[in-house]
Formats: structure tokens, sequence, C-alpha cells
């Protein structure tokens, strides 16, 4: 089989794949930064950018390695590298033209599920059902239940907390300054910890559990240091005070926020760069080596090329997306934000940890529930969360159909190209 | 379509623009019995003209604000008791727009001797509205706090307040009622009767607030 034409394709898609991922999720990951008033849109984009990226060249080699052998049987698909080559051409294809229009209706859908589907869909018709690790989908398809249920308890104990520590007290304001640089402490610990302990394997980053512990401890009281200075810096307005008591205190929490959009980019980039660097690091095994290994490490220049790929993406059609929620006016205080993306910034790096292909949008609407569960915010419409289950349904099916047309269609062109 | 949109328009900010439309009604009141005192009806006109025009608002408030609660929302509040507290407020302004008009409609000259104690009435009442404007201004901080600790305290302190203000209008409205009553005698007996009701409508007004404050304590409490 000729090479040439089929890596250059991948390269394309893959990238592709990467700026949708960029100009679209990213909105979802850094809006509720946005439309809390955190950040700015051209702030938001920039810690975007930084934190996506490091988190898909760092981290994101896990769930890239499960995307890219983890979904079917490595030994039916070794057999099948001509097989396999199309069909990861066929998923991003597939996934990607599905994106495509679901954005262009406005259907909340997932990056995740629809790679997974394709994946799937063009295993079980090409090699066969029982080329599809069903075993494996297991644990990926319960995840996708899980995962909004765990950022959903854990935002809702966040919040609590911050119920019982800062807001429930005589002069909230001080104690956020006294208590608030621990928040950030936590964000940065928690995250770390998740990360390193794991080893930065695509990188060649091994540390012992002691220097682990060091670099995260020392990382973090020096960010929190910062963070102290800022909200310190926050000046008290007692007439703004006057009409709404905790005034100064959402400024100073907005602070905090940075802290956790900046885990939330990280999380997203570590889980998402897979959906796009998955089928492409697979398709480069199989055509450098003719089989698809078990063993290798993904390379981090995949890694990092999707990284900027998604950052290509978000500082592109990602403004314009951001520009848009920027302008809403939620209710959504940067407590709340703070809350919600803590713990979806812990759930999607557990997911990344173990390789779990997570939905970032999913994660963050459990999340965002969880607060409102504990009374935290003004109104939540459920019928939102229905679309979005529905979306959920549906991408699945229609990742996994939209691939296997792919699949024939790259087969057809691809023989008469390398056949010629 | 965007995470954002799972955020649906919080009702609390627009309760409380309507109670301040209700309150703006009730102060028109005060103006009102004492253009009635002056003997002054073009002044009792235009203030009925204007508590007409506020009921008409808090009106149009109230029945967006139900329309922007379906059953699909995630509310920190039970959505009845919330609507329950809406209709209460409303209901205040509906007073004070049977109390104006009844002014307007029927030439009612007040007693001499019950003068001040019609002006001590309609100011005590005036200040349990104004309390029970305050409890429902607490709103917003209580959806910060998530409903509970201090400030959940210090509201429902607030409503006992509410409570004592509300009695203190009880009293002033008995003293007028027995003023009322010593001057049965020299007054049209279908005036004393309109007289006895007016009365009770402008207890009525208190009465308003005060059960805004005991909803409000039902809402805390879920």
């Amino acid at each position: 089989m000729e090479a040439e034409p089929a890596l250059w394709l991948a390269l394309g898609l893959g990238l592709f794949m990467a700026w949708g991922i960029g100009a679209n999720d990213v909105a979802n990951a850094m809006g509720t930064s946005v439309g809390s008033r955190a950040l700015r849109v051209g702030q938001a984009i920039l810690v975007a950018a930084v934190f996506e990226f490091l988190g898909a060249s760092l981290f994101g080699g896990n769930v890239t390695q499960t995307i890219r052998k983890g979904i079917l049987d490595i030994e039916i698909a070794s057999a099948n590298p001509t097989t396999m080559v199309w069909g990861m051409l066929a998923s991003l294809a597939g996934a990607g033209t599905w994106l495509a229009l679901a954005s262009r209706f406005g259907w909340p859908v997932s990056t995740t599920h629809s790679i997974v589907g394709a994946i799937v869909g063009f295993g079980a018709v090409a090699l066969g059902a029982d080329a599809v690790e069903w075993g494996k989908l297991a644990p990926i398809v319960t995840s996708w239940v899980v995962s909004p249920a765990l950022s959903g308890t854990l935002a809702f104990f966040v919040f609590i907390l911050i119920q019982r520590t800062i807001l429930d007290h005589e002069a909230p304001a001080a104690q956020l300054r006294r208590y608030g640089p621990l928040y950030v402490l936590a964000v940065v610990v928690v995250i770390g910890l998740l990360t390193l302990f794991r080893g930065l394997k695509s990188v060649d980053f091994e540390l012992s559990v002691a220097a682990s512990l060091l670099l995260v401890g020392l990382l973090g009281v020096a960010v929190a240091g910062v963070a102290a200075y800022f909200i310190r810096r926050v000046p008290l307005d007692p007439s703004a005070d006057r009409a709404f008591h905790f005034a100064t205190v959402e400024r100073m929490f907005a602070v905090l926020q940075i802290a956790s959009a900046c885990a939330v980019a990280f999380a997203h980039g570590s889980n998402d760069v897979a959906n796009a660097i998955g089928p492409l690091a697979a398709i480069l095994s199989i055509l450098g080596t003719g089989a698809l290994e078990a063993q290798a490490p993904v390379p981090a220049w995949i890694l990092a090329l999707g990284g900027v790929g998604i950052v290509v993406g978000l500082s592109t059609l990602g403004y314009r997306v951001m520009a848009t929620v920027g302008e809403r006016i939620t209710e959504l205080t940067p407590s709340r934000g703070y809350a919600a993306e803590f713990a979806t910034a812990v759930t999607i790096v557990l997911a990344s940890r173990f390789g779990i292909p997570v939905s970032t949008t999913h994660t963050l609407v459990g999340a965002v529930l969880g607060v409102g569960l504990a009374r935290g915010i003004g109104a939540l419409d459920y019928r939102v969360v229905g679309r979005i289950v529905a979306s959920w349904v549906v991408t699945i099916p229609a990742g996994a159909v939209l691939s296997i047309f792919f699949y024939y269609f790259f087969k057809g062109l691809l023989t008469s190209i390398g056949g010629s | 379509m965007s995470i954002l949109d799972l955020f649906a328009r919080s009702p609390f900010r627009p309760m409380q623009e309507h109670m301040h439309v209700v309150l703006d009604c009730v102060h028109e009141v005060r103006p009102l019995f004492e253009a009635l005192c002056a003997g002054d009806p073009r002044e009792v006109a235009r203030r009925h003209q204007r508590i007409d025009e506020l009921e008409g608002t808090a009106d149009k408030l109230k029945n967006d604000l139900r329309a922007h609660l379906p059953k699909r929302l995630l509310l920190p509040v039970d959505r009845r008791d919330l609507l329950e507290v809406l209709d209460l407020q409303d209901s205040i302004a509906d007073v004070a727009q049977d109390i104006s008009g009844l002014l307007v409609q029927r030439e009612m000259p007040v007693p001499k001797s019950m003068e001040r104690g019609l002006l001590e009435l309609v100011a005590a009442v005036e200040r349990a509205c104004e309390q029970g404007g305050a409890v429902i201004d607490t709103l917003d901080e209580l959806v910060e706090i998530g409903f509970r600790g201090r400030e959940a305290e210090h509201v429902e302190r607030m409503i006992d307040e509410l409570g004592s203000l509300e009695g203190k209008t009880d009293a002033l409205g008995a003293e007028l009622v027995q003023e009322l009553f010593r001057l049965e005698e020299s007054l049209p007996p279908v005036t004393v009767v309109f007289w006895y009701e007016l009365i009770q409508w402008i207890g009525d007004l208190a009465d308003g607030a005060e059960k805004v404050g005991n909803r409000i304590r039902l809402l805390i409490a879920r």
C-alpha cells in the first residue's frame, strides 16, 4: 500500500479534528470563566492556549493510547493494517463531519462520544463484531455516566466547603483573604499529584514520589502566593457590598476561578487531544512499522501537534464562539464557577490518568448541577440537560454510521490511488 | 448551544423588582390619605391614578415572572413557595388599589377625631411593608449563601421584626375602629360601614407583608 496519501490525509484530518475541538469544545470548557466575568475573552483564550497545550502534550498520552489501540482488538487490527488505516481515517472524517453538523445546528454533542462511536462503527463492520473490545468499551461507556455524577458530587461538596469556610461568616471578605490561597493551593496540588504520580510517560519524565511531592508542593505554594497577592489587591467596595453583601467576595473569588479555569483547560487538553490524535497515532504506527504495536508510546510530537491544532482552533474560531458566551448574562458567579470547574478538572484528570476518554462538557454539566442541588444557583434548566443526554445517545450511532460510510469511501479512494 | 444555556433566568432579582414596585404603590398610600384629610379630591385622584399605574406594572412583572418559571427548572427553593410569595407580594398592590379606588369613587371625608389615628395607622402599615421589602431584598444574598447559615438566621430575625411591626398596625387599627364606633351615632350608617371596611383594608397591607415574610421563612427552612 502507498503510505504517502494516507499519511497526509491522516495528518490533515487529525489537525482538522484538533482545530474543531479547539474551536467548539473550548468555549464550553472556558465558558464558565467568561460567563462569570472571572476572565475576559482574550484572557480566557490565552489561558486556554497555554494550558490546553500543556495538558495535551504532557498528559495526553494515556487517552491517546486508548483511542489508538484500546477499543479494537490489537491482534485482529494488526492482522489487517490496511483496513485499520482506512478505518481510522474514516473515524476522523466521520466524527469530524458529525461535529461540524452538530455545531451548525447547535446540538451539544461530545467529541469523545463521536470518535468512540466512529471507531466502534467501522471496526464492527470492517473487522467484524469480534474485533471490538466490548469488555474494554464497558468501562468507557460507564464512565460517561460516572464522570458527570462524580464531578457533580465533588462540586456539591466543594460548594458546601466554600459556604462553611467563607460565605457563612461575619466577614466573608476577610475570611477569603485568609483561606483563598489554600483553595488555589488545592487546585495545583490535586491536579499536580494526579498528573505526576502516573508519570509523564510521553515525555520520558519520571519522578520519585518524594520529588513529585516536593515539586508539586513548591509549585502550589508559589501559585498560592501569587493568588494571595491578587486577592489582597481586590479593593473593598462598601457601596457595592451594601447593595449585595457578597460583591467584594465574588470579585476575590474571580482570582480563585482563574486557577480552576487553568485546571479545566489542562484537563480538557489532556483528555480531548486524543480524539483528534488517537486515530492519527494508530495510522502513523501502522504506516511506520506495518503493525499496531501494543507497547510503543505515543510520540511526543504527535501530542504537541494535537496541542497546536487545538490552540489554532481556539484562537481562530474559538474567539468568536467565546465572545458570544461573554456577552451573555448568567447567574453564574465566580464562587460557583470555582466549585464547578475544580470538580470538573479533578474528574477529567482522573479519567485521563486511567486513559478513559470522557466528555468535558458532560462532566461540567454534572458539576454545575451539583452546585445547583446544593441550593447555590438561581435557576438551572433541566431541558438543556435533557437535550445534552439526548445528543449523548444519538452521537454514538451517528459517529458509527458516518465512519462506516467514510470507510468505504476511503477504501475506494485509496485503492484506486495505490493500485494504479 | 453552550453550557451556559443551562443557566436559566434566575427568578430572585425579578422578585425583588416586583416587590420594589409594590412598595412604590404602598408609598402612595400615605400622601393619598394626607390629601384626603386636607380635603383635596384632585390630589386624591392623582394618587389613585399613580397607584393604578404601579399596580399595572406589578401585574405585568408578575405575569412575566410566572411565564419564566416553568416546572423544568432546578431552583434552590420550592417553586410553589416562590409563586406563593409572588402572589402575596402582588396582593399588597391590589389592596392599595382597592383603597385608593374607594376613596375616588365614594366621598369619604375624614372625621376630625380620626385624622391622627388614621395617619398613624397608615405610617405603621408603611413601615411594616418596608420591612417586608427589606426581607425580599435579602433574596439575592440568600441565594449566594445557599439559604442557610448566618445570613438565613439574620433574615429570620428580620421576619420576627416584621411580625411585631404588623402587631403594631393591628393595635392601631383596633384603636381607630373604636374611635369610629364612638362616632357611630353622628355618622351616616353606610359611611360607618365603609370606614370600618377601609380600616380593615389598610391593615390588610401590613398583613400581606407579614404573610410574605412567613412564606420566606418556609422557603429558607426547606
